[in-house]
């Protein structure tokens, strides 16, 4: 093993970095262990990269159109087919893959903190604090997701922004139950004892004390939500309540492809597989990421 | 030491609960109907706009403010948006004309007998693949329950429903398409229950044709198998680790040591306690199929609750959709209280220990 591994192992790290970077590294090699968690990894990176590129790599424009070849079935020219507006799909399921990843990390950005600082402050005030701001989280659990997104998105109207709102609004629920459960444990700790006979006041011993010590779990949750976020993003384009035409989301596109549906079964089929395999691929990422970081939950 | 507790403490400790669940309860749907308020009266800029448009003379638009109630404080306009949800009183529908509750009435028996055929596949089938999993830990259907249970978490509903729809109804013709029953019968069959087995079973039943039962069945099989295939990969998943957990305890060595047969140890002793967490897993993934009949509603034009939530919204019919989601959300709640219920009852641990403990 090189010198650069051994000292990310050592039993004895000589700094705090290096015990950080130590634990990230033991996390990591449990991880890669997991063939299918890497696979999910790769596909979950060449997205990124397809997203990132796709105005260098898609062949065609993914809004505009030749008619006169609208509909057509696969073929070299175009792998996927085009779509009622003679767009090239494969073009068109590139540029798309920015948004969805967007919608992700949009949701993810928005509704983690929340869920944190709900969590984190109702496990450590404890009493009515914990008492009214777990009876609220308990409320947006007992509506069903898709629902209540829906109803956002219709009060709010019709948009990608909305639709990340709705669904942000949606996904905090749980991540406070998961913060405020770690909160309860890690109250009692010592080291909390600690910060506070140094004189740390309540808000600055849950933020910089308590949260991190919950950001890792959290962080498993909403990988392994990041699937159900992208299905009702999509579910959401598909009710025509979420990314607007012309613009290239995957859900919009098979509502788009649904009236030739049984004819040209293509233009619904490749954004639905897309939306699968990207799914799919957090799925994997997520359970690998539970098991590497969370062994309690492995079974 | 063996100190009877009286029937009177057990009275009141029940009571007690019991009261404490009930103010859970209240307060949830208070909430809930807070949430639709919030969402239906606060959102939008001004709700008088969105009824008489932007033209409308300046006595018009303050007749329907006052209609409304929006001349009230906001605390006042929520007491009678309680007032009225409690009365089934969601106001009238735009689209069709009718009170929210008519509509509702109407929709809702077609997604009960959808979810409920769903529910029944989902935990007829994935319970046995389940407990079969566990039992061959490693083996190729815990394998194939792995692979469904990741499937079924990544694959758009409403996109297999269509795939779905090309290649079993286009392609292949072995089930009928979208809606729910032919045209030919659609208004020859009587509409007792709203549950459209129900009532071409009783047509059949008083003419002797069973034409239009076959014609309902064949309407329903593909969204239900989608339904039931969606909470069959959550089931089984879910069956299979209650099912390992079980058979790591010390009962079954000891059953196994009786000489009891596998099928017998598997069956009734394990399986029976696992069934005490699955309930609530069944319960909460039955009243997960009411949301995913949304989409699949939508797919399949099949005329429930979901489809007509997304034809209100598609019309910005707020009350309808505000209705809708209120209802889906009190079947959640009970569904909820109902699995919470059926615990306690299965489990004897989470009863009152202070009358089980006597000793």
């Amino acid at each position: 093993m090189s010198g650069f591994g051994h000292w990310l192992l050592s039993d004895r790290p000589l700094s705090r970095r290096q015990a950080a970077l130590g634990r990230a590294y033991t996390g990591w090699l449990g991880f890669a262990r997991n063939r299918l968690a890497m696979l999910g990894l790769a596909l979950v990176l060449l997205l990124a990269l397809v997203a990132v590129l796709a105005p260098w790599i898609a062949p065609y424009p993914p809004t505009v159109g030749e008619l006169s070849q609208r509909l057509q079935a696969p073929s070299a020219a175009h792998w996927f087919g085009t779509d009622d507006q003679g767009r090239d799909i494969l073009s068109r399921l590139m540029h798309g893959s920015s948004i969805t990843l967007t919608v992700v990390a949009l949701v993810a950005v928005l509704a983690a903190p929340i869920g944190l600082l709900v969590g984190t402050a109702a496990g450590y005030a404890g009493g009515w604090v914990d008492a009214v701001l777990m009876r609220i989280t308990d409320i947006f659990l007992a509506f069903p997701r898709l629902i209540l997104a829906l109803a956002f998105v219709a009060a709010l109207g019709p948009g990608i922004e909305n639709a990340v709102i709705a669904i942000a609004i949606t996904s905090w629920p749980p991540y406070a139950r998961i913060a405020r459960a770690e909160t309860l444990s890690i109250r009692q700790a010592d080291y909390i004892n600690a910060v506070k006979l140094l004189g740390a006041g309540p808000a600055r011993i849950v933020l910089r004390h308590v949260m991190p010590m919950c950001v890792p779990s959290v962080i498993v949750r909403v990988t392994l939500d990041m699937a159900g976020i992208i299905l009702t993003a999509a579910g959401l384009g598909f009710l025509g309540l979420g990314a607007q035409p012309p613009m290239p989301e995957w859900g919009a596109m098979i509502a788009a492809g649904r009236a030739y549906v049984l004819d040209q079964w293509w233009v619904a089929a490749a954004p639905g597989a897309a939306i699968f395999i990207v799914s799919l691929a957090f799925n994997l990422l997520g359970d690998g990421l539970r098991d590497a970081l969370d062994p309690k939950a492995a079974k | 030491m063996v100190r009877s507790v009286p029937s009177w403490r057990w009275g009141a400790a029940a009571g007690r609960s019991f009261g404490r669940f009930t103010l859970v309860i209240a307060f949830t749907y208070l909430g809930l109907l807070a949430v639709t308020f919030f969402i239906g009266r606060v959102i939008p800029v001004d709700p008088v706009l969105a009824i008489v448009g932007d033209r409308a003379p300046e006595h018009v638009v303050q007749r329907v403010r006052e209609e409304l109630g929006l001349n009230l404080p906001l605390y006042e306009q929520f007491g009678r948006y309680v007032g009225q949800a409690l009365r089934g009183d969601f106001g009238t529908s735009v689209l069709t004309s009718n009170p929210v509750w008519e509509d509702v009435k109407q929709t809702f028996p077609a997604t009960l007998e959808l979810a409920t055929c769903g529910i029944l596949i989902g935990a007829g089938f994935g319970v046995p693949l389940g407990v079969w999993a566990a039992v061959r830990r490693g083996g190729f259907v815990d394998h194939a329950v792995r692979v469904m249970g990741l499937v079924g978490y990544s694959v758009p509903i409403f996109w297999l429903g269509l795939m779905a729809l090309v290649l079993f109804y286009a392609k292949l013709g072995w089930v009928a398409g979208p809606g729910r029953i032919d045209v030919a019968f659609e208004f020859s069959v009587q509409r007792v229950s709203g549950l459209m087995l129900v009532d071409t079973a009783l047509y059949a039943k008083d003419t002797g044709d069973w034409a239009a039962f076959r014609s309902a069945l064949s309407h329903l099989v593909l969204p239900a198998s989608l339904l039931g295939y969606f909470s069959l990969a959550y089931i089984s998943r879910m069956t299979r680790s209650f099912m390992l957990n079980e058979l790591a305890q010390e009962y079954i060595v000891a059953a196994r040591a009786k000489g009891l047969s596998e099928t017998r140890i598997i069956w009734r002793h394990a399986l029976r306690n696992a069934m005490v967490p699955l309930v609530t897993v069944i319960s909460l993934s039955y009243a997960g199929l009411l949301e995913g009949s949304v989409l699949t509603e939508t797919v399949f034009a099949w005329p429930g609750l979901g489809l007509y939530i997304t034809n209100s919204l598609q019309n910005a019919d707020m009350n309808a959709v505000l209705g809708g989601t209120l209802v889906v959300g009190t079947v959640f709640i009970a569904l909820n209280l109902l699995s919470d219920l059926l615990y306690r009852v299965l489990d004897p641990r989470t009863r009152d220990t202070r009358t089980g403990n006597a000793r």
